[in-house]
């Protein structure tokens, strides 16, 4: 403990990348966080001589693909570097220590570094019958999460799980899945959507606060404004195709084939934040979107309950199955035809004097006249 | 019968105005939401129909909102019959006369002649929460255009998505509302027709030329009615 904090770069060196190598990780992560070029030198000069940040990085209702997304960053320095142990204090799915040793590197970060670490939450909160639907080490991960968070300089609520409570909040949500901003007051929360976040907004975000010390910029939903700022669908390469009107109307047909818009199969790039169409996934091999398939939504919250996924239109609850706005909207307007022609049927039948012009009830006009 | 002046100029603008803005905003949405199955051997750099319907749409919703703005204008300026008082049933009678129209000229079980000239009292409130909708569409409907519009008006409705939760479902709402106005659109002009038909007033015309019809000596009832 007493020994000297090697340093990022100390460390990168150590494990045999070269120079070049780190200033390419700098240069990429600058880029992608949307700086200006004289900031890959500050980005630089923090990994040259800022020792590591303390994170502690918490499991709760979760798949585990936030992390595994986090280690196929596009520079294998995010994976050696910042999610080896050097690097996280405490986190159940890859740290050695196990059982009461676990716990004490837990209580000891918190202790050690109070007021200067980083929380990162990966998982939702359950909160129905006094949270009993995850517990850790015999504590309820709610108590864990409120502990953890209160001496830490920031949170992060890693992937849909922690920023909006992904499949396990969706109706009917037995568990009572709580996403982070909701339980943690007080606190600045980053958002890190997606399902799972792209693994090089996960780094792009821990790379920022490293080197300003600071939180990045952030959108209404607390979500880092140079990954969030654009819908999928601005940046999709089949744009154009929307543009002109091609849609591929059923997975194998010729405009499949042709590599037109998925919009009427359902794609959700319209409605959805991500830097999906920019950054691409595993090192920039591709997208959902890219491999023919469409956008599901994954970094939108609710996006389980806005199904189904392969259709445009979200089915209405309380309709049955199947019934779009359009179905229960067209049975609204053939019920209203039908009122209206029996209420004017009914009108020439009850309004038959009033249509020609005579009193129907003499009496109660003269009461109205006195 | 005298005839005496119901709908203004403006009221008469903003009526077509507002019925051939929702017109051009319900078919180029409905082809937004639903779009038609094209086969194309064009390449999409030849093409841009979609993008031409989306932008008649959005024309049309600015249209449509600064028409709505001038309109609400219009109830603090307007005559008697454009005034809000009459859309907002504060008060007592309001809530009566509503129930007069109900059993009158809805369920029908009870006959009298219609003394109203103006929107009657039912269909004033009806026009206060057409007004909602309209608000409400508006809101909606800006708040998902504002992603990829860059223009500063259309940013200012960038929280709209957040409040609805997200533009999945700021966009459904938006398309249920759709149908809300077709389905108004039906029901009004059943209703115009209705009361042509049965008051010899001269509905229909009315929003043409602004006149309406009264029985003579109708108007001063009218008004001790309303003392």
């Amino acid at each position: 403990m007493s020994e000297k904090q090697k340093t990022y770069f100390e460390i990168a060196v150590e494990k045999g990348y070269s120079r070049r190598d780190f200033m390419k990780f700098s240069a990429m992560i600058a880029a992608m966080l949307g700086l200006e070029s004289s900031a890959i030198g500050k980005v630089a000069k923090a990994l040259e001589t800022k020792t590591r940040l303390p994170v502690i990085w918490l499991h709760g209702q979760e798949c585990t693909c936030c992390s595994e997304s986090f280690i196929r960053s596009s520079h294998p320095l995010v994976a050696d570097i910042i999610l080896d142990k050097i690097s996280l204090d405490y986190t159940e799915t890859l740290m050695a220590p196990a059982g009461y040793q676990a716990e004490k590197s837990l209580t000891d970060t918190m202790e050690k570094y109070k007021g200067k670490y980083i929380l990162a939450v990966e998982g939702s909160i359950p909160v129905n019958n006094e949270g009993v639907y995850c517990c850790i080490g015999g504590k309820t991960f709610e108590n864990i999460v409120t502990e953890v968070a209160d001496g830490a300089k920031a949170v992060i609520a890693w992937g849909n799980c922690a920023s909006a409570g992904c499949v396990q909040a969706a109706r009917p949500n037995p568990t009572g899945a709580t996403p982070i901003y909701k339980m943690i007051k007080g606190k600045p929360i980053i958002n890190a959507q997606g399902c799972p976040p792209i693994a090089d907004i996960m780094a792009g975000i821990l790379v920022y606060i490293l080197t300003f010390d600071a939180l990045p910029e952030l959108d209404r939903l607390g979500r880092p404004k140079s990954f969030y700022s654009k819908r999928v669908h601005d940046t999709c390469y089949r744009r154009p195709n929307y543009d002109a009107g091609l849609f591929v109307e059923s997975f194998d047909d010729e405009n499949a084939k042709q590599g037109y818009c998925l919009y009427k199969m359902g794609c959700r790039g319209p409605v959805t934040y991500n830097a999906c169409g920019v950054t691409q996934w595993n090192n920039g091999v591709s997208f959902p979107i890219r491999s023919g398939h469409p956008c599901l939504g994954c970094s939108e919250a609710n996006f389980w309950d806005n199904g189904p996924f392969y259709r445009h239109l979200t089915n209405i609850p309380g309709f049955g199955i199947e019934s779009t706005a359009d179905k229960v909207g067209l049975g609204l307007g053939i019920a209203t035809g039908v009122g209206l022609v029996a209420h004017a049927i009914s009108t020439n039948i009850r309004k038959r004097q009033l249509i020609k012009k005579k009193e129907c009830n003499p009496e109660m006009d003269k009461t109205n006249e006195s | 019968m005298h005839p005496v002046y119901v709908w203004e100029l403006p009221v008469r603008f903003f009526h077509w105005i507002d019925a051939l803005a929702i017109v051009a905003l319900a078919i180029t949405g409905f082809l937004i939401g639903n779009p038609p199955a094209i086969q194309s051997s064009m390449e999409a750099s030849n093409s841009y129909w979609f993008g031409t319907i989306r932008v008649v749409h959005f024309i049309a919703a600015y249209v449509f909102l600064f028409n709505f703005v001038i309109r609400i204008y219009w109830g603090f300026v307007g005559n008697r019959f454009a005034n809000w008082k009459n859309f907002i049933p504060y008060r007592k009678k309001q809530w009566h006369d509503i129930w007069e129209i109900i059993r009158v000229d809805v369920l029908q079980i009870k006959c009298e002649d219609n003394p109203n000239l103006g929107h009657n009292a039912l269909a004033s409130f009806t026009y206060f929460l057409v007004f909602l909708v309209f608000l409400l569409q508006v809101l909606t409907g800006f708040g998902i255009y504002s992603a990829s519009s860059g223009a500063w008006f259309s940013s200012l409705f960038t929280w709209v998505p957040v409040l609805f939760g997200g533009d999945m479902l700021t966009r459904n709402i938006h398309h249920i509302l759709m149908w809300f106005f077709a389905i108004f659109a039906m029901i009004h002009v059943y209703l115009v027709f209705y009361h042509d038909y049965i008051d010899w007033n001269g509905t229909t015309s009315s929003m043409i030329g602004g006149w309406k019809f009264q029985e003579e000596g109708k108007e001063e009832r009218e008004k001790e009615l309303e003392k």
